[in-house]
């Protein structure tokens, strides 16, 4: 293997290996709600001590999805499996599974350390190791000095933490959690991010995650599942789902991106040629057996961090058409600190995102409003979708 | 100028609803307060006056007597009569919250569509005068009554059972009459729960019975208490239901102080009589409140 996209746990691939073992399996899932189908038959492959996030806008059917696993509703049609177990008929209180809700759904009338405490005592647990647990659970959530509180009296963030210690102290295998960041302001929500990605692997629990918020699911998770009207589109590492999404509608949820349209044109050995609507030329190498034909309409992607920006035209042929680089003029800026956002307008008219580090404090000639300015790209920055 | 207008306005309006108790509620209560520490007199009307104005307020002051409240705890009768009154009132309100928890649960459950339908259903009963519906009971329970003629007609007894004019009659009186009372804020408070939370506690491994004991039920404590009072606190002063359902034997407090007023015509006395119960109500209610406001801190 000569690249990998991205970084990966570099021990941690269950899913190259074809010797283990599903730990969480769903086979054709379809649920429906009357005549509306929230999921479509779907299926899915989780292993152990993974962190996986289901990711997708609002009313995809993420949620209806984890509802499934933990319980609340039964599928349709198809089969799910726990350790290679069907989970059809097993009623929630018997799945050997915890969920923290979207909202988190904390007993009201009932201190912290009760509420921590409500699923030992199901359990039977002997009172002394309830309270024994409750005070680790405390510890690891750092709420140790709210204990007697009721949930009311707490803020977001420690109310997210109660409900985590809640659904943790049990040790089930498998913990879901239901957009458990939405409601915390955006400093707690990074903060909480990694918080969460070390507790799972310390712990080495089994997570699936609900989110709307492509940084979140980057953050966190092993693997991500993107979904859009019910269907998983793909199933991949973080990496694997920003550098090579396999569909437009990925590549625009999953990051900024631009997007160009043209007809393909065969080159020697793996290489196209894409005429653009736009006016210019892409080149680009692409390997597997998913080569366009001669005259298909494709779609070519570059992020905006992978475009180049500069004043002068880039080097490569002097004069003439050249592919991979367009030119255009500036026609927004934005300065976000770390970096700045270029918005170059082409002479069709369609606008090209492009960002640059400021790795400078003084820069000589600064880029600036309506300067002409040349964008360009690398043959391998680009990535080909279908559909 | 602005703002001292709208202190006003506001002055006003939150003035309004204590004139309103000062009116038609400790005026009343000052002037049966008055009656009952005075002493009977066949006059009209039938008492002597305590005192007319503030000038001989001192001098009358050493005449109030406080007689009538002893005759109270010296008659058995009364007492009786009060903790006859009390157990009726305990009794019906427990089985009107049993029988209207679950009616109360159902219709906070059923289809968004149907609750306005089954909670007009709950009110319907209030387009009918109260005193028919005591009325059409009689006709249910008596021996020759519709249900007796039921059973019978089933097999199920051979003889008529005596209902009218017992306990039972009053207590299935006060159940029917009240339970809108009970049924209506139990629903507001079970349609409130956030149904996630029963979720919750069956993911935390709690089986349906154990999510509904541990959390509806405490989350519809509010419902329960309030429901419970609004039965509780008109039973024990019933009068309606026992003098038409109850029979000789059922002594309540409401048709004491009847007896007392119009067939008696002891007014300082009933006043004595009306008097302790409004205590006899006030006090487990204030501190049951006084309960619930540590409760909540
Ligand atoms: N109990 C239900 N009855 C009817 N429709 C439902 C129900 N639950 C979810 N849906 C529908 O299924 C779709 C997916 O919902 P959900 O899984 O909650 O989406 P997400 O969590 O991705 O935002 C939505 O369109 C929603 O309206
Ligand atoms: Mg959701």
């Amino acid at each position: 293997m000569a690249k990998t996209l991205g970084p990966v746990r570099r021990s941690f691939q269950p899913w190259n290996d074809p010797s283990e073992p599903a730990y969480i399996e769903l086979r054709d899932v379809t649920k429906r709600f009357g005549d509306f189908t929230a999921v479509d038959r779907q299926s899915l492959v989780i292993y152990e001590r993974e962190f996986f996030a289901l990711l997708g806008p609002s009313g995809c059917g993420k949620t209806t999805l984890l509802r499934m696993l933990a319980g609340f509703e039964e599928p349709s049609e198809g089969e799910m499996l726990l350790q290679g177990r069907p989970l059809t008929g097993v009623p929630p209180h018997k799945r050997p599974v915890n969920m923290m809700f979207q909202s988190y759904a904390l007993f009201p009338h009932m201190s912290v350390a009760d509420n921590i405490a409500f699923g030992l005592k199901q359990e039977g647990m002997a009172k002394a190791d309830i309270a024994q647990r409750v005070a680790q659970m405390l510890r690891l959530v750092k709420l140790e000095p709210f204990a007697g509180r009721k949930p009311a009296q707490l803020s977001g963030g420690q109310q997210q933490r109660v409900a985590l210690a809640r659904a943790l102290a049990k040790r089930p295998k498998v913990l879901l959690l239901d957009e458990p960041l939405g409601a915390l302001d955006k400093k707690l929500r990074e903060e909480t991010q990694f918080e969460l990605a070390d507790l799972q692997e310390s712990l080495g629990l089994t997570f699936v995650i609900v989110t709307h918020d492509q940084e979140e699911a980057m953050t966190m998770a092993d693997r991500i599942a993107v979904m859009d009207h019910g269907r998983i589109i793909q199933v991949a590492t973080p990496a694997e789902i920003y550098e090579a999404p396999a569909t437009r509608y990925i590549a625009d949820f999953v990051g900024d991106v631009n997007i160009f349209e043209g007809q393909a044109e065969r080159l020697e050995e793996g290489k196209l040629r894409i005429a653009t609507t736009a006016g210019f030329a892409v080149e680009t190498v692409v390997n597997g057996p998913s080569l366009p034909a001669n005259g298909d309409t494709v779609w070519f992607a570059v992020r905006p961090e992978k475009m180049v920006i500069s004043h002068d035209r880039p080097a490569g042929a002097s004069s003439g058409p050249a592919p991979n680089m367009v030119e255009g003029e500036v026609w927004d800026i934005g300065y976000l600190g770390d970096v700045s956002i270029y918005n170059v307008k082409l002479a069709c008219g369609d606008i090209v995102r492009a960002t640059r580090l400021n790795a400078a404090r003084e820069v000589e000639r600064p880029i600036t409003w309506d300067d002409r300015v040349w964008l360009s790209w690398r043959p391998d920055s680009g990535v080909l979708l279908a559909g | 100028m602005q703002g001292l207008r709208s202190f006003l306005a506001r002055q006003v309006v939150t003035a309004v609803p204590y004139l309103w108790l000062l009116v038609f509620f400790l005026a009343p209560f000052l002037i049966v307060l008055k009656i009952s520490l005075s002493e009977t007199a066949i006059a009209m009307p039938p008492y002597t006056p305590v005192f007319e104005g503030l000038k001989d307020l001192l001098e009358k002051a050493k005449q109030l007597s406080f007689d009538n409240y002893l005759w109270l705890t010296e008659d058995a009768l009364y007492i009786k009569a009060y903790l006859s009154s009390l157990r009726i009132a305990l009794v019906s309100t427990l089985i009107t919250l049993i029988v209207g928890y679950p009616l109360a649960y159902a219709m906070a459950r059923a289809p968004d569509g149907l609750r306005p339908v089954l909670l007009m259903a709950v009110i319907l009963p209030f387009w009918t005068s109260f005193l028919i519906r005591v009325y059409a009971w009689i006709g249910i329970l008596k021996p020759e009554g519709l249900l007796n003629q039921a059973l019978i007609g089933l097999g199920l007894i051979s003889e008529p059972l005596q209902i009218i004019n017992t306990d039972w009659a009053v207590y299935i009186g006060i159940v029917y009459s009240y339970l809108p009372f009970m049924v209506l804020p139990l629903y507001a408070s079970l349609e409130r729960l956030d149904l996630r939370l029963i979720e919750a506690a069956m993911d935390l491994g709690a089986t349906p019975l154990k999510a509904f004991w541990r959390i509806t039920v405490p989350l519809s404590v509010p419902g329960i208490v309030a429901g419970s009072l609004l039965v509780f606190i008109p039973a024990v002063g019933e009068f309606v239901i026992p003098d038409l359902l109850g029979g000789s034997d059922t002594l309540m407090i409401g048709r004491t102080l009847w007896v007392e007023f119009f067939y008696n015509r002891d007014w300082p006395v009933a006043s004595a009589v009306a008097i302790l119960l409004l205590i006899l109500l006030v006090v487990p209610i204030v501190i049951f409140q006084k309960m619930q406001e540590k409760a909540a801190r």
